[in-house]
């Protein structure tokens, strides 16, 4: 196996794995939280994915700049839909919150399929084909953006809730309810606060993704069950693990495409999902419940 | 004998059906009723009657439509056959997830992630190996007669998923009645407590997803030969899975004729936004939403208006 090819593949498996780890920061603070599996991720990365297309195709805003609208957007989608749907009609049963956000990502995607119909989509952006030299390699620009972002915004996360009064009440929710509500904590809104946290972080992932990525409505597909697999694989609720799960996972699937070829390669994040469901299903960071 | 009353009823409509309506468009609907009815309730008796909730029960449907497929275009074995040799590969298929997942003890979520994990690995590899066809799929040669289970007229194809149907709502009636239903619902209600009842978990847990496979994989056979064409997208993806809890969730989970019901609904739902629009995903929009209502306010399923109305029979 030739060194430079080699080379080229882990760089291309951790850019890849950078991106992974934007949609799955969220959904581990989610199921950190709430404990819940949230099937409805997928789609609304695909809708905030719509959003940005719109943005720039309709109003000329760059993705980039769109950050900031789509985070805040997002955010309110995901509390709203928390305190409408998710956190109302699921009788406190986690079973009913898992199929609620099931039917919710039914209803989306086929809403986004009905209106936006089967078509993807493409955008080029002044900065969509610029390449970077990176050792072996070249690189497409927007995949280091994303990638340096999902290190940021990492990060960011794991202050907020290591360091801010929100943060500590929805890590006081995900350790004990009973207790936070005992505290004084209003459980309810911090659920749909962590909700909307979760949500929002697709509206920053939306904004990365979508300069190097086409726009369909079943783009969700793609990443939700590879998000789900580096959620398990770093511990469900850890964002380190998020974030190492996702390179890991990238680096899988960049290594087994090029030793398997492109079909079977994906084979290998399936694999390692089972493996690892079945023998540390707490994750590599995730501690014993 | 009350007990007979309402499968005896329902059968008698149904094999009085296509004598009524004989049009194509009226028996086609009654093959799907009856299909998703099958599928829906292959999920119901592991996902409701055992508490064992899948995400990923399109692995042993398509395991069933590749098995039948693959021995009748590859090494010429009738279909007839080719489904018997689906129920067992489904049956084993199901045994062995179960086995390996329940010897690790997963249970909840992560039985859920993990069958929802299989189906992918199996839709991966017949997508990329060519002995499966590959991604192109696989298409059955066009041979009508009875023999070659490909029917000349619907209404064959009709009466043999009536049967398939009839044997899975035949299964859930004796789930309810026997003891190895008491016992998946005793798993179902409290596994630890049905464990220190002396209940054998593992092994009834594992006869369960068995048996749900094999039924599952027997509605893929019938799927391969009705439509004549199957490929890894279609038989092994998520929807096909999410389609089969559909079916049941809404019609009712853990009930008889639950299935049945939301058959019905999703088959009259999907043909009539046909019938009206040629725009893609109306009928999914509909059907989703309709999950969250009846989560939201019927949590057991559409079946409880039926109870609702007649409620004074036994619970």
């Amino acid at each position: 196996m030739d060194a430079t090819i080699l080379g080229a593949a882990v760089i291309n498996g951790l850019l890849l794995g950078g991106s992974y780890a934007l949609v799955a920061v969220g959904l581990t603070l989610i199921y950190g939280v709430l404990h819940i599996i949230n099937f409805a991720h997928g789609s609304m990365l695909m809708l905030a994915m719509y959003g940005v297309y719109f943005l720039l195709v309709k109003a000329q805003v760059d993705p980039y700049a769109a950050i900031p609208l789509m985070v805040v957007v997002m955010y309110a989608a995901g509390y709203g839909m928390y305190r409408a749907l998710i956190g109302r009609f699921s009788h406190g049963k986690d079973e009913n919150i898992l199929l609620i956000t099931l039917g919710l990502s039914i209803v989306l995607e086929n809403i986004a399929l009905f209106f936006f119909t089967g078509d993807s989509r493409n955008i080029t952006v002044s900065y969509s084909d610029r390449m970077i030299e990176l050792g072996p390699s070249l690189v497409p620009l927007p995949k280091l953006v994303s990638f340096g972002a999902s290190l940021l915004l990492c990060a960011a996360l794991a202050w907020f809730i290591a360091r801010t009064d929100t943060g500590r009440a929805i890590r006081a929710v995900a350790k004990e309810r009973h207790g936070a509500r005992l505290v004084g904590i209003d459980v309810e809104k911090i659920l749909a606060v962590s909700y909307g946290i979760g949500i929002a972080c697709l509206g920053a992932a939306a904004c990365l993704l979508v300069p190097m990525f086409y726009v369909a409505p079943t783009v969700g597909h793609l990443f939700v069950i590879v998000a789900f697999t580096i959620v398990v694989l770093g511990g469900m609720g850890s964002f380190l693990g998020a974030l190492v799960g996702a390179l890991l996972i990238g680096l899988t699937e960049s290594l087994s495409g090029l030793f398997l070829g492109e079909a079977l390669g994906q084979i290998g994040i399936s694999l390692i999902f089972i493996l690892i469901l079945l023998f540390r299903p707490t994750g590599l960071f995730g501690g014993g419940r | 004998m009350s007990a007979w009353r309402v499968p005896v009823a329902l059968l008698a409509v149904a094999l009085a059906y296509p004598l009524v309506f004989r049009t194509n468009f009226a028996i086609n609907f009654g093959v799907l009723v009856l299909f998703f009815a099958v599928i829906g309730q292959a999920w119901n008796i592991a996902g409701g009657f055992a508490g064992q909730l899948s995400f990923g029960h399109a692995v042993f449907f398509g395991t069933g439509a590749y098995c039948s497929t693959i021995l009748h275009v590859k090494l010429g074995i009738n279909p007839w056959l080719g489904l018997w040799a689906s129920a067992a590969a489904g049956a084993l298929v199901g045994a062995f997830i179960a086995a390996l997942s329940f010897r690790f003890g997963l249970k909840g979520s992560y039985f859920a992630l993990i069958t929802l994990a299989f189906a992918e690995a199996f839709r991966i590899l017949t997508n990329a190996v060519e002995f499966t066809g590959g991604g192109l799929g696989l298409l059955i040669p066009l041979k009508r007669s009875a023999a070659n289970f490909q029917f000349p007229e619907r209404i064959g194809f009709y009466y043999t998923i009536l049967a398939l149907a009839a044997l899975s709502i035949a299964i859930a009636l004796w789930l309810k009645r026997s003891r190895f239903g008491a016992r998946l619902a005793a798993i179902r209600e409290n596994e630890d407590a049905a464990r220190a009842l002396g209940i054998d978990t593992f092994r009834e847990k594992v006869k369960i997803m068995a048996l749900s496979g094999a039924l599952c994989a027997a509605g893929g056979t019938f799927y391969a030969q009705y439509f004549l064409y199957i490929d890894p997208v279609v038989v092994f993806g998520a929807d096909k899975s999410v389609e089969m809890l559909l079916v049941s969730m809404i019609g009712g989970t853990g009930t008889v004729y639950g299935p049945l019901i939301g058959a019905f609904l999703l088959t009259l739902v999907g043909e009539g936004t046909r019938a009206l629009t040629n725009a893609q995903g109306l009928s999914l929009i509909i059907y989703g939403g309709l999950l969250i209502v009846i989560i939201a306010f019927l949590p057991n399923g559409l079946i409880d208006l039926f109870k609702l109305r007649w409620g004074r029979r036994r619970a």
